[in-house]
């Protein structure tokens, strides 16, 4: 077990409560999907993990973070990312006035003094369009180069444990499955254990080996990738496939109940 | 026409200075978002730990020089940890007011000190640095000044384009979250560009108080004229602050020259306000990248 969320409560500005009693298991090696809608609290999650909690005012109320047998819970982030967890966040965030190459020289910040041409390499290796840009400021380039760049820039810190939020956001769906099969490969390779949340169940459940379903702060489901896929309230309520190729009407009351008892 | 050459030499030089002293300013707001309103006091009291290390420890120029550098660097440290630190995560606004607090009481402690008199330095500087070029003189504080300017905007240039510390102070001021998220330990970047800045501001008092004399009042105004030069170059380019300074040291030096010595702290003003008014960012400002 890398990670050990155990029943975390997390709370904004001491009042506003977003997760109630989450708990999730990482297995070391493993891409774990989380997965649901908006405002489940899947970025909360991730950012609970990563300690990017607290300059937002949020905080670990009740409950644990263990990763690697070290309670984490409300540590700083420059802490955490020591330790082998970086989280990429929603939205790409690039350093838009450094190149690309500063980009990733940024992802060296936790291990200073370090040598990181090979770490360069390998990026490029796993990136090659990034290679073309590197000189390039990262503010001109494409929605698709910067979700690659960012990923990229996360593994110059030789993550233990990395933390993809979104990363499909906004990109046309043959760049979605580039990055993912880069993705797939990372873990692979460098045997990178990955935490994902998407909105893209879909292509999410493809190359995880894990998921978990939120809604509204708290668990719903959780299984292996492949028994989620054939689950048909997952398969009608996430991956928008209708039972038997047909839609529901409205007045469909039990089709309500069911999808009500998720929420 | 030599006397243009006289006053334009003396302007750059002067502005150099103004745009070294101006680079800290806009190191501070580029990683903190923090307009520092002691910088005029950070200036004199590198004009006045040069003093004491001249005057009453009878210390050599250059290693007191040296020693006045590390020990602004330190105090730039010290003033974020103590001052700063504190109040990480409030509004900005009241950052901006703790750094006047700051300036009242750098100034009352100088004043106790030293009191308020006009002090001069020993002469340190070698007469032998005059340059002649076609009938020209330039004096040999003015030649030290551009001389220290060009190598701190070469060691400065370096540091911040091929250094790990200098990227990461630019991944700040770029994107603070997303430098939080890689580990770029935040509070230590803050803490480094205000000893930066003490630094660079330090070394600027020093020449100015060579130029002027040293005197508190006098130094923590020349401070203000960063507020020109950093609007006139963009708040958030150190280029900028550069070119700002050394187009405020020409104006203020050619207004003193031709017109009369009484307007040469207006009329940098004036032209700023025009300026200002065909591009509001500055001439260097950062021009938001947008992607469309």
């Amino acid at each position: 077990m890398l990670l050990l969320i155990n029943n975390i409560s997390v709370v904004y500005s001491d009042v506003i409560q977003v997760l109630k009693g989450v708990s999730l298991s990482i297995e070391e090696h493993n891409i774990v999907s989380l997965l649901g809608s908006n405002g489940a609290g899947k970025t909360t999650t991730l950012k609970a993990v990563s300690g990017l909690l607290k300059p937002e005012n949020g905080k670990v109320t009740d409950g644990e973070i263990i990763f690697q047998g070290e309670k984490i819970h409300n540590k700083a982030p420059e802490e955490i990312t020591r330790l082998g967890i970086i989280q990429v966040l929603e939205g790409r965030q690039p350093f838009k006035y450094l190149t690309v190459e500063e980009n990733l020289r940024v992802g060296t910040a936790t291990r200073p003094g370090q040598s990181f041409k090979d770490d360069l390499e390998l990026v490029y290796h796993y990136f090659p369009a990034l290679k073309t840009r590197r000189k390039m400021k990262a503010g001109y380039c494409s929605g698709g180069e910067l979700q690659m760049l960012v990923i990229g820039r996360a593994l110059m810190a030789h993550p233990k444990l990395l933390l993809l939020d979104e990363p499909s956001l906004g990109l046309a769906p043959l760049v979605v499955r580039e990055i993912f099969q880069i993705i797939k490969r990372i873990n692979e390779e460098q045997k990178t254990t990955i935490i994902l949340v998407e909105q893209n169940a879909n292509m999410a459940l493809q190359i995880a080996h894990y998921g978990y379903v939120m809604e509204n702060g708290r668990i719903v489901m959780e299984g292996r990738a492949n028994e989620l896929r054939e689950n048909p309230d997952i398969k009608e309520f996430y991956l928008g496939l209708a039972p038997d190729g047909e839609g529901h009407s409205y007045t469909d009351v039990k089709a309500y109940r069911r999808r009500k008892r998720w929420l | 026409m030599e006397f243009f050459w006289q006053l334009m030499i003396n302007g750059l030089s002067l502005g150099f200075l103004y745009g070294i002293s101006a680079m800290g300013f806009v190191m501070i707001y580029k990683s903190s978002s923090v307009l520092n309103f002691a910088h005029g006091e950070l200036l004199a009291l590198g004009a006045y730990i040069f003093l004491a290390f001249m005057m009453w420890f009878k210390i050599p120029a250059i290693p007191a020089f040296i020693i006045t550098l590390v020990l602004c660097f330190a105090f730039g440290f010290l003033v974020e940890r103590v001052f700063l630190r504190p109040l990480i995560g409030e509004p900005l606004i009241f950052v901006i007011m703790l750094t006047v607090g700051l300036a009242s009481m750098m100034k009352g402690a100088i004043l106790l000190l030293w009191g308020g008199n006009l002090y001069t330095y020993p002469e340190f500087i070698p007469q032998t640095l005059t340059l002649s070029l076609g009938g020209v003189n330039i004096q040999p504080v003015y030649n030290v000044s551009f001389m220290l300017g060009v190598v701190f905007l070469l060691i400065f240039g370096f540091f911040f384009k091929y250094t790990s510390q200098g990227i990461f102070m630019r991944s700040v001021a770029d994107n603070q979250r997303a430098a939080l998220s890689l580990g770029v330990n935040v509070r230590r970047i803050f803490a480094l560009s205000w000893a930066i800045a003490a630094l660079v501001a330090g070394m600027s008092g020093i020449v100015l108080g060579v130029i002027n004399g040293i005197n508190v009042h006098e130094l923590s105004a020349i401070g203000l004229k960063v507020f020109p030069v950093v609007i006139l170059g963009g708040l958030d380019s150190i280029a900028g602050a550069i070119v700002g300074g050394v187009i405020i040291g020409v104006l203020e030096s050619f207004t003193g020259g031709y017109l009369t010595p009484s307007l040469r702290d207006v009329v940098p003003y004036i032209i700023l306000v025009g300026i200002l008014m065909v591009k509001p960012y500055g001439l260097f400002g950062q021009v938001e990248i947008e992607r469309v």
